[in-house]
């Protein structure tokens, strides 16, 4: 190992490198301003800015980077990686703006510094998530991103709902993340590697103990399935969804969400795929019955979440059943195993990310005037507040998929897939289970718009800057409803893993 | 004379992992979850260990057990500061006491 060839490793790091340096920056300010802290959310967008860039600029690579004899590489650099490091950069700039105008992280201003250097935490841990192509590395980033988002969720110490929902978090967490290690482990032991390019060429040359690696295959999905929040392993969900600082809940629910999803295809894909077909469909090693188990998940996933939300009063634990839900979808894309389907997913990330950091950023606009995120105290908000109420009324719309709205583009391209793939009976249960969340989505609107307010109008002004960027996440959703070419591009240029 | 194989370690961890899971599932007291946890993590550093020195796979496995030796110990840090928050805001750490976020 040389000195060069650890250079053109680090240079294919560079979005990493750019969020590492960020981080450090945030804590030497935090230290150097002492008691100004208004500038930290500056330096945080700066390096957002620099990391984005450098995201950018991976679109058209394509290699390995920290190669030895012993290891085939740690970390990736593809367009897909870039794509869903662009996805998280994304989600973070909005957050970062979501904090400068949050009540609840200003009451807390003396350790804005830890906050945003966690936030930044997070971002590192993502990144990393995104490209891994090593288990020790995966694992490292998952607790990564974990232990940052553990002490995010409590962030505001004095509060109940805050410390509640931390513990919650550690909790589960830490159970998911110790089951996973276990799983990883095993699979250690069966294959005597931890590079999945390493695995992938041995399971395919070598018989190896069938029941072993299902077991070990199954425990590492623990780990994932807690970080994209998939049914049976969404119990931390609606709690710290409803508990956490709704800026750390936007966050968790786009951007860890879009990284979970980042490590699930690319530990499958590049892990257990024989050879993808000249239709795009993968041929995965027959260890288990894939089809049936992905089928299977997002079934319960998307029911359990659509029914839970049903009856939820409080706006941020329905809109983190209708995470689940959402959830659920996204693993039909996975269902299909096909290059279509990762089309699909992508479109439906790039959608997402839209609909629900706007549809949280209304939740924080109304909470920091009304103090509530009640249900029931929206009625009438529609009237007095027409500009929130049209936002809010077009972000639940997308979210529930129905046109001219963008959610219908990406429900749209789940359903041709599947409909490619000859599996109409799970398209036909997708499209009740959206019928079941029109309900609750509606219901909601209904509060805003057909009913009386009950005490008093709701007498405060949105500010031009928080409208502007109302009206950048609120546009989108209804102009990619109607032009939806540049998704449908993007997507095809981004589902590229290095190697298959 | 006992000759001690891969075997006996993977039945060691095992066990650990078990009593790890057992002592999340049943302990009430937070602190005692969170000692369910370490179990269930230094049970897979038994494993890593033992395959890497039983199967010659070279030095990832070592590797590995000394990264989640650090980890366990940022996460029991993490952990308890939240438990004493926790502590500080309902003046109990029994999990089944601190329910207020509920359907």
């Amino acid at each position: 190992m040389n000195i060069n060839y650890l250079l053109n490793s680090l240079y294919l790091i560079k979005p990493e490198i750019a969020i590492s340096a960020t981080l450090v920056l945030l804590v030497l300010m935090d230290l150097i301003m002492g008691s100004n802290k208004k500038l930290l959310p500056y330096i945080a967008i700066a390096g957002l800015i620099a990391a984005s860039y450098f995201s950018v600029e991976q679109f058209g690579m394509s290699s390995l980077a920290f190669v030895s004899k012993a290891n085939k590489g740690m970390i990736v650099t593809d367009p897909f990686g870039a794509f869903f490091k662009g996805i998280v950069v994304f989600a973070s700039f909005f957050v970062i703006y979501f904090s400068i105008k949050s009540d609840e992280i200003k009451a807390s201003f003396e350790r804005h510094g830890e906050y945003y250097t966690l936030i930044f935490g997070m971002i590192l841990g993502m990144f990393f998530m995104i490209s891994a192509s090593d288990l020790i590395l995966i694992y490292l980033s998952l607790e990564l991103v974990s232990l940052s988002s553990y002490v995010l969720a409590g962030f505001t110490k004095t509060s109940q709902r805050n410390s509640e929902a931390s513990l919650k978090y550690v909790i589960y967490g830490g159970v998911s993340s110790g089951i996973m290690l276990f799983g990883i482990s095993i699979l250690y032991g069966i294959t005597g590697s931890t590079n999945l390019y390493e695995i992938n060429s041995l399971i395919q040359t070598s018989s190896i103990p069938n029941l072993t690696f299902i077991l070990s295959g199954i425990l590492i999905f623990v780990g994932i399935g807690y970080k994209i929040s998939a049914v049976p392993f969404h119990f931390w969900t609606p709690d710290v969804y409803e508990g956490a600082p709704i800026t750390i809940t936007a966050f968790l629910s786009v951007a860890s969400k879009a990284a979970g999803f980042a490590l699930l295809i690319r530990f499958i894909k590049i892990t257990f795929i024989k050879s993808v077909d000249s239709a795009g469909y993968w041929q995965l090693v027959d260890i288990i019955d894939w089809k049936t188990f992905f089928i299977f998940l997002s079934i319960i996933t998307m029911t359990l979440g659509n029914f839970a939300a049903l009856w939820q009063d409080n706006m941020k634990r329905m809109l983190a059943y209708s995470s689940i839900a959402h959830a659920g979808y996204l693993l039909l894309g996975m269902a299909v195993l096909s290059n279509q389907g990762m089309i699909a997913i992508i479109i439906y990330f790039m959608v997402y990310a839209f609909m629900n950091l706007g549809a949280f950023f209304v939740v924080m606009l109304i909470a920091n005037k009304i103090g509530t995120e009640d249900i029931d105290d929206y009625k009438g908000l529609g009237y007095s507040q027409p500009f929130l109420g049209v936002c809010l009324g077009i972000f639940l719309v997308s979210l529930t998929g129905l046109p001219p709205t963008a959610g219908f583009i990406g429900k749209l391209y789940i359903f041709i897939a599947l409909v490619d793939a000859k599996m109409i009976t799970l398209a036909v249960i997708a499209l009740l289970n959206s019928v079941v969340s029109l309900y609750y989505y509606i219901r909601v609107l209904r509060n805003l718009f057909l009913t009386r307010p009950e005490n008093g109008t709701f007498e405060f002004k949105v500010s031009f800057s928080n409208g502007l960027v109302l009206v950048l996440l609120a546009a989108p959703v209804i102009i990619f409803g109607l032009y939806f070419t540049p998704l449908i591009n993007i997507a095809k240029s981004s589902i590229q893993i290095l190697g298959f | 004379m006992i000759h001690i194989g891969l075997g006996h370690f993977l039945f060691v961890s095992s066990i650990l992992f078990s009593l790890g899971i057992f002592g999340v599932v049943t302990r009430k007291n937070a602190v005692m979850v969170l000692m369910g946890i370490e179990l269930m993590l230094n049970a897979s550093n038994i494993n890593f260990i033992a395959f890497a020195k039983y199967g010659n796979f070279g030095l990832q496995g070592q590797v590995m057990a000394l990264f989640v030796i650090v980890l366990a110990a940022a996460e029991a840090a993490i952990a308890l500061a939240i438990v004493l928050n926790i502590y500080k805001t309902f003046s109990t750490v029994n999990v089944d006491e601190i329910d207020t976020l509920k359907d």
